[in-house]
């Protein structure tokens, strides 16, 4: 059942071959403002199909709002995004993409309350992809599986510890059968006992050639998992480097100055 | 201090009904007449329930799409919103009733019904308050909730309907109980176009039997006894939501 999510992924790389570019996800000098404030000034990135991108920076340098962007919780005021060659907009091909591409994980799990866990799974695959109960249910079996709780199904999301909550999210989001995952800060809201079970999820997941968009600040983990780390600050890209670089010979001061601060917690 | 004055005059009131100048005769129910009279006044309570249910299920629904505009980013549907509200709200109910009764068909060439009309007025003028306590309710679930709705690509109305109305309607119940209590006690006012519901038969018992006081302390108790049974049932109702939350 599993192997649709590979077939589309290899769909997908086929019919890029045969493009411009090699990049999944392409932000081109996007800029975004809450007012007269600019939250993203002029931020380009590209990202391949199965690339892992970890991005820090200070509180309010716009990180959140840069992946919020890439799944239209916001809507960017000028350039343009593109993922799998389509661009964003308010265009129902940008909604199937959108639909069909990517999850996303919230640093407060954002689960729905009312809803059994096996509710909460089920939801997204049954209403906006059109799946019947019994294979939403198989499907929703197979991803609590692989966040490691699979025996919670018939709870609710209050009667779960913190980091079960949010393997739960990451399941929920899994349902859908991304090929991107977008993680704001997905261990901030975590007590600190609980931070390496959600993170060992989300490694695995990533060891399994998701392409993954995280903001953390977990450096150990971002180290293990990135390809690339990128460093925001005020809105801008400061700083992009391979991690074992990023860490060892930060260019900029602004960069340098952070992560002294972050590491000597 | 209220309760040492009150109570020598219910005595009276009670003591009052074996002497004489009272005349619970009218409504003894071991008297064939008394009897008749009684399950007259009693019998007004199907309209009065009937009234009130309809109304209010049609105002829930009307509040509700006058809410989700209330919502909106965007001023235009803001605006639809909050002229509905200014405007419903500014009628009396009385004034509603007469008017639907009375022009409506004038305006619109069509025969209305004395029960269709006091629906529509009741349910015209809930409406403003039913938009006003759905929003607060919607507005009262968190942001999130609305961004993982949509992070999993539900559409505007599965996200109102699986994820947000569940979680504010279980918000809004008691002032959705506290709605019904009021609907039921101004229904009262379609009395006035000739409804045969608990008021206006009290009104008529009155005119053929001259004894008001007895006749509409019936209706109070009416009035009372059907209230305090809503009021308990809604309560259940909210305990058994909330258990069903903490389950
Ligand atoms: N909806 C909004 N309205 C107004 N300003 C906003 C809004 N969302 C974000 N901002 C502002 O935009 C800037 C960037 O916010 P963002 O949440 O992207 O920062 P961040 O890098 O994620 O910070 P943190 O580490 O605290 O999460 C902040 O200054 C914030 O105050
Ligand atoms: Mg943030």
């Amino acid at each position: 059942m599993r192997d649709s999510t590979h077939a589309r992924s290899t769909q997908a790389a086929a019919g890029r071959a045969g493009g411009s570019g090699t990049d999944f996800i392409s932000l081109r000098h996007v800029s975004k403002f809450f007012g007269d404030f600019r939250a993203l000034d002029d931020v380009s990135l590209d990202i391949g199909l199965g690339q892992k991108i970890v991005i820090c920076g200070p509180s309010g340098s716009g990180k959140s709002t840069l992946i919020r962007c890439i799944n239209r919780l916001e809507t960017h005021d000028s350039g343009e995004i593109a993922i799998d060659g389509v661009r964003l907009d308010d265009s129902t091909a940008a909604r199937a993409v959108l639909r069909n591409n990517v999850g996303m994980v919230f640093q407060q799990f954002n689960l729905f309350p009312h809803l059994s866990i096996l509710e909460n799974l089920t939801l997204g695959p049954v209403r906006a992809r059109g799946m019947d109960q019994v294979a939403a249910r198989e499907l929703a079996e197979y991803y609590l599986e692989r966040v490691k709780i699979p025996e919670q199904i018939e709870k609710y999301p209050h009667q779960l510890s913190g980091g079960q909550q949010q393997r739960v999210a990451i399941a929920r989001a899994l349902c859908m059968e991304p090929q991107i995952m977008l993680f704001d800060e997905p261990t901030s809201a975590l007590d600190p006992e609980m931070i390496a079970e959600v993170l060992e999820v989300i490694e695995e997941l990533a060891g399994s050639g998701m392409t993954m968009i995280c903001v953390t600040h977990e450096m150990g983990f971002a180290g293990h998992v990135a390809d690339r780390m990128v460093f925001m600050d005020h809105g801008k890209i400061v700083e992009t480097a391979p991690p074992q670089d990023f860490f060892s010979k930060p260019k900029s001061d602004r960069c340098k100055t952070f992560l002294q601060q972050i590491l000597r917690h | 201090m209220v309760m040492t004055r009150l109570l020598p005059l219910a005595a009276l009131f009670f003591l009052g009904g074996c002497s004489g100048t009272w005349g619970w005769y009218v409504v003894n129910p071991s008297t064939a007449a008394g009897q008749r009279n009684l399950m007259f006044l009693i019998d007004g309570l199907y309209y009065t329930i009937a009234l009130s249910v309809t109304a209010i299920l049609i105002s829930i629904f009307l509040g509700l799409m006058v809410a989700l505009p209330g919502l909106a980013r965007q001023r235009p549907p803001r605006m639809v919103n909050r002229v509905y509200v200014e405007l419903v709200r500014a009628v009396p109910i009385l004034v509603l009733i007469l008017w639907v009764y009375y022009g409506l068909p004038q305006v619109a060439d069509i025969s209305i019904s004395v029960f269709w009309a006091g629906v529509l007025a009741l349910a015209i003028s809930d409406s403003a308050f039913q938009a006003e306590i759905f929003r607060a309710g919607i507005q009262s679930i968190d942001r999130g909730q609305h961004e993982a709705a949509h992070s999993i690509s539900l559409s505007y109305v599965d996200k109102m309907r699986f994820v947000i109305l569940p979680q504010a309607i279980k918000r809004i119940l008691p002032a959705l109980g506290n709605q019904l209590v009021y609907m039921l006690k101004m229904s009262s006012l379609v009395s006035v176009i000739g409804m045969e519901e608990l008021t206006r038969r009290a009104n008529e018992l009155v005119v053929t039997e001259y004894r008001p006081l007895e006749i509409y302390t019936v209706l109070v108790i009416e009035y009372l006894v059907l209230i305090l049974v809503v009021s308990a049932g809604v309560r259940w109702l909210e305990m058994r939501m909330g258990a069903a939350d903490r389950r």
